[in-house]
């Protein structure tokens, strides 16, 4: 069992929300959130930052042999979802047959269960991606 | 009248994608699947996927409501969801939705559960608190991933699902006019604490459960507000299955003409908390300016919740983007195996 409790408490808001992070100073955007941008270093200012939920694929692979805890889901989709701001974010593609999975298909944020810590543990939810209509 | 201002001020609805026909359920138990979806009105079910559970359509409904009314998030005061398909038996979904739609700390939460009508039930409390002032805004929700255990016949009905509606005051798309209950303990369907599965009590859910607390609350709420079934355009009822909800409403006075909008079970099964409040959402998908409609709802245990309601002049710019009809017809079938996978039919499964 992974014991991944407080890693899923602190990333909910980069989790459900896809919360990153804009440099007040040079104004770029960044998922997953970061401490220091890393254009202007100290005379930047990074706060919180809502991405764009909807995006385009930017890059994908169809995985066979699931990482540990996802060897049920196989085979699954995995994203580099490429968003209007030019920020890139890596996801799972659900609800979609693999033939309509192709670079530049339009997809939007869906909430979703990621992984469950046994039968009595912890369950994360998150973003995955969903073709949009 | 509750107070002539509050209102649903934006509904949203969830539908997953994949479904299940009763011929394929029927193949597995050596059964005419189909002559058993026949009759029960129900010629096939929604399927939620491997990664989604009552609170991920919660979530996904709440979302929709909010972005439909163009409710700041920060206005919600109250977060209701009623389920019995939680995904915790300790631990609210009502903090996971808060959280997922982006609302401020400063709420009440809680998870509601009275079988199928634990979401109308969180639609009163919002309507009570938000009519004492308590609140600007409550979020109610029904959302299942309804169980039915295999080769019962509810595993031809049990679906997921769930719709959201946001109750308020300040143009709101349509006004509640009135509600009532009506409710006595009579246990016709439960499932036990650690049970995996609920038991019904078969045809005892019909005569003097399902059909009696939806006849009696409808009749007074009826009675109360001074109607009669010919003043509604339309009617939407607690729906189990495809015939229960056009019996009662035929016996309460309706014409198939009123009930045809909201009645959806037929084609996506029983989703349990989310049945009548998704059939509400279908509703107020092509309802007009001054219709008035008429829900009861049904939860086992037994009670059920009534509503009059007129829709007004701001429906037009607060219906949500994907219509209840569209989400039912982007569907993909799953084989028994698959649904038995997703659903963790399988042991071993989590």
């Amino acid at each position: 069992m992974r014991d991944a409790l407080p890693l899923v408490w602190r990333e909910i808001p980069e989790r459900y929300n896809l919360i990153g992070s804009t440099c007040e100073n040079c104004k770029q955007e960044f998922f997953p959130q970061r401490l220091i941008c890393p254009n202007c270093r100290r005379k930047g200012n990074l706060v919180p930052k809502k991405m764009p939920d909807e995006g385009k694929i930017f890059s994908f692979t169809q995985v066979h042999s699931g990482a540990k805890g996802f060897e049920n889901e196989t085979p699954y989709t995995l994203a580099i979802v490429e968003m209007p701001n030019g920020v890139r974010v890596l996801g799972h593609i659900v609800d979609a047959q693999p033939e309509k999975i192709e670079i530049g298909t339009k997809v939007k944020a869906v909430f979703r269960r990621i992984f469950a810590e046994g039968e009595e543990g912890i369950i994360a939810y998150g973003f995955k991606f969903k073709v949009a209509d | 009248m509750v107070n002539g201002k509050v209102g649903i001020v934006g509904y949203g609805a969830y539908v997953p994608r994949y479904r299940i026909t009763a011929e394929e359920i029927g193949k597995v138990w050596n059964k005419d699947g189909k002559r058993t979806g026949a009759s029960l009105g129900v010629s096939e079910k929604a399927v939620a996927a491997w990664d989604e559970d009552s609170a991920t359509i919660a979530v996904q409904a709440s979302r929709t409501a909010i972005e439909s009314g163009r409710i700041n998030p920060n206005d919600i005061g109250a977060i209701f969801i009623g389920s019995e398909s939680k995904p915790y038996a300790v631990k609210p979904t009502a903090t996971i939705v808060a959280e997922a739609c982006g609302c401020s700390g400063n709420l009440t939460a809680a998870d509601f559960e009275f079988a199928c009508k634990a979401g109308t039930a969180g639609i009163q409390a919002c309507i009570g608190m938000v009519a004492s002032g308590m609140i600007k805004v409550g979020l109610a929700v029904g959302s299942d991933t309804a169980q039915g255990r295999p080769n019962d016949a509810l595993e031809f009905t049990a679906a997921s699902g769930g719709a959201a509606m946001l109750i308020g005051e300040g143009e709101p798309l349509a006004l509640i006019n009135q509600t009532l209950s009506y409710t006595t303990d009579t246990p016709d369907f439960w499932r036990r604490q650690h049970a995996e599965f609920p038991t019904h009590a078969g045809r005892f859910t019909g005569e003097p459960a399902y059909f009696k607390h939806v006849s009696t609350a409808s009749k007074r709420l009826m009675e109360k507000v001074g109607t009669t079934a010919k003043d509604y355009t339309h009617a939407v009822f607690h729906q189990p299955n495809g015939k229960f909800p056009v019996k009662v409403g035929m016996d309460l006075g309706f014409d198939k003409k009123q009930l045809e909008a909201g009645l959806v079970t037929p084609l996506i099964g029983n989703t349990y908390s989310g049945a009548s409040m998704v059939g509400l959402a279908a509703v107020l998908d092509v309802a007009k300016e001054g219709d008035r409609i008429f829900v009861c709802s049904y939860g086992s245990g037994a009670g059920s919740d009534a509503f009059d309601i007129t829709v007004t002049k701001y429906i037009e710019g607060k219906r949500a983007k994907t219509p209840v009809r569209r989400m039912i017809e982007d569907k993909e079938y799953v084989s028994y195996a698959t649904y038995a996978k997703f659903r963790k039919k399988i042991k071993d499964l989590e």
